[in-house]
């Protein structure tokens, strides 16, 4: 399994993450090593075979419950560990230039 | 005072007899744990306020003749992926270094009311992701059996507390065998309970449909004692069952005599030689305590590691995407713009192993691949929890071991991934399947180097699983 640097800068901007030239070489040789091997895979034939995303019960999991009202977190507990916050809001960079 | 000696039975005597008070217990934990820490790097941070505060809980209580609880005044240690309002939960990860969470998970909160003592929170593998706890921003916890050594991971600290005697009880998280495998190399007992058994709330989510939490201690009973405490439905986590929880102490102390015990061949092929000779051993011991042994076949075991890996990143690259810089402390001072500040953020935060398993995982989750690899790890995972589902028809438990070696020397498989992913050969399948799966100590090397037989039983049957664990410690003791 090769993949090229192009490839490895791709999905770091999709995983939002800004990695270092030393990074990407050894990511690209990581992430191959690790395909290479999760090749394995294709040698099962899995016509047929149900994709299984969670493991459930009959016993039951996964029940709606009923909706009451209950208090919330609040604003204040929530932007405890805000690295920057004003007003009761979470601050972030500004988005848009006027 | 010895913490080692000491069990939650005989804590609740003591406490009883007036032999000493929970805070004077609190009180020497505390300073124990503080004064061994250095040799370990067990603990990240300690909880003294917490400690006091619920050990004075349980004196009011004893003092008023009222019942203290079934932890009553017993030193524990939490993994810091584990939320504690008030008290620091750093994920072993630079980005949460300075996080205090406004919360409390399901499982702190159950074992306060039933007067258990939360003295820290214990070192691990960044967002549990790690076999040898070396993934941690905070340094590598050394195993108390061989400081050279890793403890496993990545719930190494509560392992290696437990081990050392700086704990009694402590709680970790299994994902892929966090639990099973510290368990296993610092000599102790851990349990991984049917998934949906113990609420994940306030478990820092790594891989959501593979994530529990667990008890480590000394003994079988005593994990006992601990999952009693913290299983059971609850509304804040939708996974959790809405199944009954039984009396697991209560089945303790019998025989197992008629037990059908399978033994599977994938199991048994590429173990280290004197970790076969001792998992073998332990099979006899099950054998003259009157179990039936048989061959069985998981045969879908060589494809776990790989299927674990797509799924385990795929939910993690999802989970890990709310570190952002906007609510969990951390934000890179130099981002100007929001791209900017999301990127270097993460970049600045997360460690190697973290970045490359969200790489991994948005990568087996991106346009044109999701099919061949996501979703075809599920389909892997189907096959898997047949696998064990048709091996119960025949047996009712099943042992083998825990992991294909001992513990090995810190650094030693740091730079290959590969090779340390494949050392979780025998936990992951235990994860994907969902069953109920433990360590219970069987020995250990030339070198004194402990090894861990594992056992597993059917969904929610951790009855059987903590009798066949419970007569074989007794038995081997």
């Amino acid at each position: 399994m090769k993949l090229t640097e192009e490839q490895i800068r791709n999905v770091a901007d999709l995983a939002n993450l800004a990695l270092t030239e030393a990074e990407i070489v050894r990511m690209k040789r990581d992430l191959e090593d690790i395909l290479t091997y999760i090749d394995k895979l294709n040698e099962l034939d899995t016509s047929g075979v149900e994709p299984m995303a969670q493991v459930l019960f009959s016993a039951g999991t996964a029940a709606l419950r009923e909706d009451q009202e209950r208090p919330p977190l609040g604003a204040r507990a929530a932007l405890e560990n805000a690295p920057a916050a004003g007003a009761g809001y979470f601050k972030v960079p500004k988005v848009i230039e006027r | 005072m010895n913490l080692g000696e000491l069990s939650v039975a005989s804590i609740r005597a003591d406490l009883l007899a007036g032999k000493y008070s929970a805070r004077e217990l609190a009180v020497q934990a505390l300073a124990h744990a503080q004064r061994e820490n250095p040799k370990t790097n067990a603990y990240l941070t300690f909880s003294p306020e917490r400690a006091l505060a619920a050990a004075q809980e349980v004196d009011r209580k004893i003092a008023a003749g009222e019942d203290p609880g079934p932890l009553a005044g017993v030193p524990i240690a939490v993994k810091d992926v584990i939320v504690t309002r008030g008290v620091r939960t750093t994920c072993g990860s630079k980005l949460l270094e300075h996080y205090i969470p406004p919360y409390d998970a399901t499982a702190i909160e159950r074992i306060e009311k039933a007067g258990g003592v939360i003295i820290g929170k214990t070192n691990c593998d960044e967002f549990a992701m790690g076999s040898s706890n070396e993934n941690s921003a905070f340094g590598p916890v050394r195993n108390p059996v061989a400081p050279d050594r890793v403890p496993g991971g990545s719930s190494g600290g509560s392992a290696a507390a437990v081990a050392q005697g700086t704990a009694v009880l402590a709680l970790g998280s299994d994902t892929g065998g966090s639990i099973r495998q510290p368990a296993s190399f610092c000599g102790i007992t851990g349990v991984t309970p049917t998934y949906g058994r113990v609420s994940r709330y306030g478990l820092t989510a790594f891989a959501s449909s593979l994530d529990h939490i667990g008890p480590l201690a000394k003994s079988v009973r005593d994990c006992a004692a601990l999952l009693q405490v913290i299983a059971g439905r609850d509304e804040m986590d939708a996974t959790s069952a809405f199944v009954p929880v039984p009396d697991y102490t209560a089945a303790l102390g019998g025989g197992i005599r008629g037990m059908k015990i399978g033994l599977p061949r994938e199991f048994f092929e590429n173990l280290e030689s004197e970790t076969g000779d001792l998992i073998h051993a332990a099979v006899d011991v099950l054998k003259k305590l009157g179990c039936e042994l048989r061959e069985i076949r998981l045969p879908h075991t060589p494809y776990a590691v790989a299927a674990y890996y797509i799924i385990a990143t795929a939910e993690a690259s999802s989970n890990l995407a709310r570190y952002d810089g906007v609510r969990y402390t951390r934000r890179a001072e130099s981002a100007r713009t929001l791209p900017e500040m999301y990127r270097l953020t993460r970049d600045e935060g997360f460690g190697a192993e973290c970045k490359r398993r969200i790489m991994l995982g948005t990568y087996v989750l991106s346009a044109g691949y999701y099919d061949a690899y996501y979703l075809k790890a599920q389909k892997v995972r189907s096959l898997i929890a047949r696998d064990y589902a048709e091996a119960f028809e025949q047996v009712d438990a099943i042992a083998g071991p825990v992991s294909p070696f001992p513990a090995f020397r810190l650094g030693e498989k740091v730079d290959d991934p590969v090779a340390m992913y494949l050392s979780d050969i025998f936990t992951l399948t235990g994860d994907l399947a969902g069953v109920p799966c433990m360590s219970v100590p069987c020995g250990a090397t030339r070198l004194g180097l402990p090894v861990g037989l594992q056992i597993l039983t059917r969904h929610f049957d951790e009855i059987s699983m903590f009798r066949v664990a419970d007569a074989y410690q007794r038995a081997s003791n």
